[in-house]
């Protein structure tokens, strides 16, 4: 479906060019407190209003855009590193390694990512980094699995016998064929877990267990708007969406991805 | 249509004798599948070889144990005088330069994500005068020199096919291995890659084991065959002979099975009778 | 319905085209099948012979657009409602495909599978259970086989499933699309015997498609040679296959073994 690919693209778009720009620019200073703006709706200078420290509520979206987006390209990017070359390791490696990595991944699934981050933060302190780590780690074992199925797959097909026969090594065949053709399935995976990340991220700063303050970070909008709920709706509502239009836009990109990847290699085979 | 037989004329590199020899071969998969039991054969310098059987026969796994992918669990492999069977891939350097194989799958025997050209030299390892080697290589199997640029999914599977051909030649192999490499063709596609084949297999002067499920074509093509039956060769021997007076019964039930014009022909004015086709006389 | 054809005829397939899109695909194909003739249609892969098939069958992939007329018994089958079509469907015509394993539901039980088919038309359920384990006997299937799902079988054996299935109803034509190509040489000469006693026994035509012109000779009695979506020689087996009048066929004959 072309559609999702569409959506999605333009929904993560828009969330990383809001990140850009707040790097330079932001219509107040998301951290200014001002005790005269407190709990205003929206108004010509504040687009979205202000929260109960009188904080514009549109400058805090906007950098919390960052922290969403840096907690999910490290935790992705660490999830990825680690998971993928584990994974080709447990295909191409000897059985028991194989059986190791299979087993040890399923440990990591049985283990609550929350209760990682928790743990985390109570030792070394509640930060975006602990989140990161913690979302990372959880995440390996998706990478890991992707990685090994894409391997076997793979090498089931006579070119890497050909490789072999050529007098190729593993290393070779691991990098120059295995690692390309793997790489759209990798794709699709880190669009997805992507989306998984950022609704982790929001979940532990929601809790306190995440970005401290006074980073701005969604999940934390979100956690201080709850005393508010029942003054202003509009408080936990624009962090909810925010989340919610992330989290559909990686899901949907992942999904579109795996349509063009899939059927492109399927018919090529 | 193949007229000479393995002896070739005044060898000068070459030694005497097969020039790959198989003793006693079996091997075992976990779960006690027995793949191969006891096969023993020498193919000839220069011969063009021959090894049928149907699916489950085990001409497969031989084809791996004979290019060392695989071990076997027991017997032995030697090649030109040296064993093969127990080395370590890292000793098996002289193999893979003179060892090369055709696969059947035109599609997924090409990485889809390479370039021809890449993929031809992938044998070559770090060689100078790669390109003007691939540009030869594909002269020499009737593809455009500028189908080195090109990705495999361009290409036919006549072509895919003649691009494998080109990656087994790479290392001036003195021995080819064709694993079915015209099941999955056409007729006339067949018949053209065979063609190719023959050609380049004279001209190179390499020595032929050709795998094939189709009595017919390894009829044409080669002088000597092995037919095979659940892990074992249940006969062996020039090919006129084999195919003319087989002596095992599943030989002669083969012969019989394989669909063939003249016989179709000659023994039907009834087409609907439930005869099998006659082989040809 | 209209009864304009020929008495002698069973189907008649005039000036039949499939495009997709812009590209023609079947140009312009005609041929007809008197009841109970066995026909040959021959071809390299692309030639358009297995696209003819499934026209016939009303089982054209999506975006693929047929011309032309395909009449069964005078009846015109394009253009035909999917519910006129599924009746005929393995009560008329019958078909056997190149990959039974992928023809086949691999959740069912193969006895099932045999006896759906004969319900559909009208058997009752009882009846059904007993003729297929008949019918699968008759293509010398162990009596075990209607208990199995299809992946407990091998190759040979699915694809005398498929014909036990195709054959149940005693269709009038009979649609084979390369049945043995992906089998063993001993097992495809088992299922070409099964697939003439089958025809013969029952007084159905048949249509067979394969690129191998020695299986056509030794089922067939009429050839179709068939080449860029277009008929380009047909006649007796036997004349076609020793004096070819076409390039084309000569070039195949060439090629055959």
């Amino acid at each position: 479906m072309r559609g999702n690919l569409v959506v999605g693209g333009t929904l993560v778009g828009l969330v990383v060019v809001t990140a850009l720009v707040s790097f330079v620019w932001t219509p107040l200073d998301p951290q200014a407190v001002d005790a005269s703006v407190r709990l205003l709706g929206p108004t010509s200078d504040h687009l979205l209003g202000t929260d109960k420290f009188g904080r514009d509520v549109f400058s805090q979206l906007m950098v919390g855009a960052q922290t969403t987006l840096y907690v999910g390209i490290v935790a992705v990017g660490l999830a990825a590193a680690v998971g993928v070359p584990l994974g080709v390791l447990a295909a191409m490696g000897p059985r028991w390694l194989g059986e190791l990595v299979m087993r040890t991944s399923d440990l990591v699934l049985a283990f609550p990512a929350l209760l990682l981050a928790i743990m985390l933060a109570a030792v070394y302190g509640a930060s975006t980094l602990t989140a990161m780590i913690a979302i990372g780690v959880a995440t390996v074992p998706a990478f890991a699995r992707v990685a090994r199925a894409g391997t076997m797959q793979v090498l089931s097909r006579e070119y890497t016998l050909a490789a072999r026969a050529g007098g190729r090594s593993r290393w070779w065949i691991a990098w120059r064929h295995v690692l390309p053709n793997i790489s759209g399935m990798v794709v699709v995976q880190s669009s997805v877990s992507f989306a998984m990340a950022v609704l982790a991220e929001a979940a532990l700063s929601f809790l306190g267990f995440g970005t401290a303050p006074p980073t701005p970070s969604w999940g934390r909008m979100l956690q201080e708007s709850q005393e508010l709920l029942a003054v202003d709706v509009r408080l936990a509502l624009v962090p909810g969406l925010a989340i919610a239009a992330v989290v559909l836009g990686f899901n949907l990109l992942g999904d579109g991805l795996r349509d063009r990847f899939d059927p492109r290699l399927e018919a090529r085979r | 249509m193949t007229s000479t037989a393995d002896s070739a004329t005044g060898d000068v590199d070459a030694g005497e004798g097969p020039i790959v020899a198989v003793r006693d071969l079996e091997r075992t998969y976990r779960g006690g599948v027995h793949a191969l039991r006891g096969v023993s054969l020498d193919v000839p310098r220069r011969g063009k070889f021959g090894i049928v059987g149907e699916s489950g026969s085990g001409k497969s796994t031989l084809v791996r144990l004979l290019a060392a992918l695989d071990r076997p669990t027991t017997g032995t492999i030697t090649f030109d005088g040296t064993r093969v069977d127990d080395r370590r891939d890292r000793d098996l350097g002289f193999l893979r330069r003179r060892l090369q194989i055709v696969f059947q799958d035109p599609m997924g025997s090409l990485d889809p994500r390479m370039r021809v050209r890449d993929i031809i030299s992938e044998p070559l390892g770090r060689t100078r005068g790669r390109d003007e080697r691939v540009a030869e290589l594909l002269e020499a199997v009737d593809l455009p020199a500028d189908a080195g640029d090109k990705h495999p999914h361009r290409f036919s599977g006549g072509q895919r096919q003649r691009i494998s051909i080109a990656r087994a030649l790479a290392p001036r192999p003195d021995v080819l291995i064709a694993d079915e490499a015209v099941s999955a063709l056409d007729v006339l596609v067949r018949q053209q890659i065979l063609d190719l084949l023959t050609r380049l297999v004279d001209e190179y002067a390499l020595t032929l084991v050709f795998v094939s499920h189709d009595l017919g074509v390894v009829r044409k093509v080669c002088d000597e065959v092995a037919v095979m039956r659940r892990g074992e060769i249940v006969e062996q021997g020039p090919v006129d002979e084999v195919y003319d007076t087989p002596r095992h019964e599943y030989t002669r039930e083969l012969i019989a099975a394989a669909p063939t014009l003249h016989g179709a022909l000659s023994a039907s004015p009834t087409p609907a009778s439930t005869e099998p086709a006659q082989p040809e006389s | 319905m209209t009864e304009h054809a020929g008495a002698a005829e069973l189907l008649n397939v005039d000036g039949l085209s499939i495009a997709n899109g812009d590209v023609t695909l079947v140009d312009d194909v005609s041929f007809r099948i008197a009841p109970g003739e066995r026909v040959g249609l021959i071809g390299a892969s692309g030639s358009g012979k297995s696209l003819t098939a499934s026209a016939i069958m009303g089982l054209l992939p999506d975006g693929m657009s047929p011309s032309g007329s395909v009449t069964l018994r005078g009846r015109e089958l394009l253009g035909a409602s999917e519910r006129d079509l599924s009746r005929l469907r393995g009560k008329d015509l019958g078909m056997v495909f190149q990959e039974p394993m992928t023809a086949l539901n691999p959740a069912m039980r193969i006895g099932r599978q045999v006896a759906e088919t004969l319900t559909i038309h009208g058997t009752s359920r009882r009846r059904a259970a007993d003729r297929a384990r008949e019918l699968l006997d008759r293509v010398g299937l162990p009596e075990r086989t209607a208990g199995a799902y299809p992946h407990e079988l091998s190759g040979g054996q699915r694809q005398r499933v498929l014909l036990t299935i195709a054959l149940a109803n005693d269709p009038s034509l009979l649609i084979c699309d390369e049945p043995t190509t992906a089998l063993d040489v001993t097992v495809q000469a088992q299922v070409l015997d099964l697939i003439a006693e089958g025809v013969r026994d029952r007084g159905s035509a048949l249509l067979f498609i394969t690129h191998d012109l020695a299986v056509i000779a030794s089922v067939c009695e009429r050839v179709l040679v068939c080449r860029d979506g277009r008929i380009v020689e047909e006649g007796p087996v036997a004349d076609v296959l020793s004096a070819p009048a076409h390039d084309y066929t000569r070039r195949l004959l060439e090629a055959a073994l």
